[in-house]
């Protein structure tokens, strides 16, 4: 099974290549951090929106990752706890029609919500493995719609309901009020959600590279590569399945928050199987169990069909949705469907694979020290 | 009354998941892949089906839905046989990616319109032992009983069938004895897709009003069937379509003293079932247990 089912490399696998190798990554992380914080100060409302869906996405993606890349179980479930995490917020959180918690500990609520369900499922997802899993998590899709359409005072059925602002100590991270302003521009809701996802964001990639290369994530890979051999070295496998699953849900709920919180309406229709096919498609075009691979596979998938709308609205180049043309939604789907084939079968690592390639060749060009690391990147 | 008419319906709704569950089967057990894409290929095949029939009439049309149908899971499998072989999960998952595209480009077809084929039968209703039923579910149930004993027949006593069994059960034995993995790969894709196509036709007929955009999410409906017969028995995929129908139809026509389940509690009835049956028995009625070899 390993061996195809390919993982990024280590971070840590590049720490013994030269000066330059130790010192250019952390540079390069800080330039990124700098230029994703000051992008609202030049992007407009519209891109910002964009970006943040974007960024919400990246956080359920970096769980199902974790699932599919690391532990190997396939889910198809990941809208379900995405739902659960979105609607538990909006119920926690609202004074009118909720119990009206204050929304951090609504939204830390949210999260524990997505968990507990991923929990009550994992006496499934315990026991069946891999494949097996996956096709049986089709049915919490179809069984939350269910509750989503038919639980009508907490989740509005099928008409939705409201999401409430998201505040810290009466300041407002996806409102207006109390007004700001940076450097002369206007800080609105859309510039203060960027900030509460790549806040977000942030946490979770630091919580997945500590699941991942810690003691759980080789725990997780030994059971996916090798049930009996894990059992054998005292990993107890039912627990660890079902911790990898509950896991990801977490992460799904914290996806699930952060899109309420973006699009400030929930629908059923948000949370259908289309969601959880695309963050697979994610997480696949990104290479399994990348978590930078995840986090650029879930731009890609979320801010293509927005981008190629907008540009298709000011050029003409496709046709308008839903006249049966050729529409923004329909491209970007057949490339990433495409894109999904292509790289399973030519380059079963995603993104992540052919970046890390990319990026040790660059470094074997500028330092010649690192030819021995790269080598065994690209093994 | 009732009894028999909810009894005549969830039996014929259930020989068509039976039909869509069997060609699951088919499929994973000659490739060990599991195809997310069988809604796609479904709606392919009805979809050509509707454009022949005006043309060729409808027994022709279906014909040629249904070989269609076979050449393109044909063609899918071709394409999954590129991608470097072994880790089933991964084959998987680029199924999804073939559905991702497939799907596109029939929603982009379909639009906001239903597909019918033209059937002759139209909406009439036949009374059986006292129930009214419509006529294409009788006709769905006796067409489905036929094609699954033609093909337990063709499993069990042809050379063919015996190859196919042979390379299920041990692919590289087999391959051993001259069995073509590819062949049989391409045989099992294509009748996987020529019954996923035979079911589509039913479910495009009265009393549905036809196939939306949205009509390949329907052979998910079929999955609980496979995982309660069993994700490897043939006679299970069977079993379980049965016990899936059955259960829609009865608790569907029972909704209204069930409404504190909730409006459509019916549709999902076979997802809670299949919820219960992997608790109790993970591997299904007759699905093989996952045996560990160290």
């Amino acid at each position: 099974m390993s061996k195809t089912l390919t993982t990024a490399p280590a971070v840590n696998s590049t720490s013994d290549g030269g000066t330059l190798q130790r010192w250019s990554r952390p540079a390069l992380i800080l330039v990124a951090l700098i230029v994703l914080a000051a992008l609202p100060l030049y992007l407009d409302a519209q891109m910002l929106k964009i970006g943040s869906w974007s960024m919400a996405a990246a956080v359920g993606a970096i769980g199902l990752t974790l699932l599919v890349g690391t532990a190997g179980q396939l889910s198809l479930a990941h809208a379900f706890f995405a739902a659960v995490g979105a609607y538990g917020y909006a119920y926690l959180a609202s004074p009118s029609d909720g119990l009206g918690w204050p929304p951090v500990f609504a939204a830390l609520g949210g999260i524990a919500l997505a968990a507990t369900a991923g929990l009550a499922f994992s006496p499934v997802a315990a026991r069946v493995r891999g494949l097996y899993l996956g096709v049986a998590s089709l049915g919490l899709v179809f069984i939350g719609q269910h509750l989503l359409k038919n639980l009508g005072e907490i989740t509005g059925g099928v008409n939705g309901r409201g999401v409430p602002p998201f505040s810290v100590l009466g300041f407002e991270l996806t409102g207006n009020q109390p007004a700001l302003s940076v450097l002369g521009v206007a800080f609105g809701a859309q510039e203060r959600i960027w900030y509460l996802a790549l806040f977000s964001l942030l946490v979770a990639i630091y919580l997945s590279r500590g699941i991942i290369n810690r003691r759980p994530g080789r725990a997780f890979t030994m059971v996916r590569d090798n049930q009996a051999a894990a059992s054998a070295l005292g990993i107890d496998v039912q627990r660890y399945k079902a911790s990898a699953f509950v896991i990801s849900s977490a992460f799904a709920g914290g996806a699930g928050v952060l899109t309420g919180l973006a699009y400030a309406y929930l629908t059923p229709q948000n949370f259908g199987l289309p969601l959880s096919i695309n963050f697979l498609v994610m997480v696949l075009i990104g290479g399994l169990g990348s978590v930078g691979g995840a986090v650029v596979g879930a731009i890609i998938v979320t801010a293509t069909p927005l981008l190629l709308a907008n540009l298709a609205a000011n050029t003409g180049i496709l046709a308008a949705g839903g006249s049966g043309g050729y529409d923004a939604g329909t491209v970007s789907s057949i490339v990433f469907g495409v894109l999904v084939v292509a790289l399973i079968i030519l380059e079963p690592g995603g993104l992540a694979r052919l970046g890390s390639r990319l990026w040790s060749g660059i470094s074997a060009r500028l330092g010649a020290t690192t030819r021995k690391t790269s080598r065994k990147e690209t093994l | 009354m009732k009894l028999v008419q909810v009894l005549v319906l969830g039996l014929s709704l259930g020989a068509i998941y039976g039909l869509i569950a069997l060609g699951f089967v088919t499929i994973f057990k000659g490739t060990k892949v599991f195809n997310l894409a069988h809604g796609s290929v479904m709606i392919f095949g009805v979809y050509v089906a509707s454009i022949l029939t005006d043309r060729i009439g409808f027994a022709a049309a279906v014909a040629g839905g249904v070989l269609a149908a076979a050449l393109l899971a044909a063609i899918l499998d071709r394409i999954i046989a590129l991608a470097p072989r072994g880790d089933h999960l991964v084959l998987t998952i680029l199924t999804v990616g073939l559905d991702v595209v497939l799907v596109a480009e029939s929603s982009r077809l379909i639009g906001t319109n239903f597909i019918t084929v033209g059937d002759p039968w139209g909406s009439q209703t036949i009374s059986l032992l006292g129930a009214t039923v419509p006529l294409t579910r009788v006709i769905a149930l006796v067409t489905g009983l036929v094609l699954i004993g033609v093909f337990f027949l063709i499993f069990q006593k042809t050379r063919f069938g015996i190859r196919m069994r042979a390379a299920s059960a041990d692919s590289e034995t087999a391959a051993l004895m001259g069995i073509s993995q590819r062949s049989v790969s391409l045989s099992s894709w294509a009748i996987g897709g020529g019954l996923a196509a035979v079911a589509g036709v039913f479910l495009a007929m009265f009393p549905n009003p036809g196939l939306d955009a949205h009509a390949h999410l329907l052979v998910f409906h079929a999955i609980p069937a496979v995982i309660i017969g069993g994700l490897d028995s043939s006679g299970g995929a069977i079993l379980g379509g049965l016990i899936v129908g059955i259960t829609q139809t009865i608790v569907t026509s029972y909704s209204a003293s069930l409404s504190f389940l909730g409006e459509g509690i019916g549709d999902i009835s076979p997802y809670i079932l299949m919820i219960i049956f992997l608790l109790v028995r993970p591997s299904g009625i007759f699905g093989t247990k996952e045996l560990v070899r160290v």
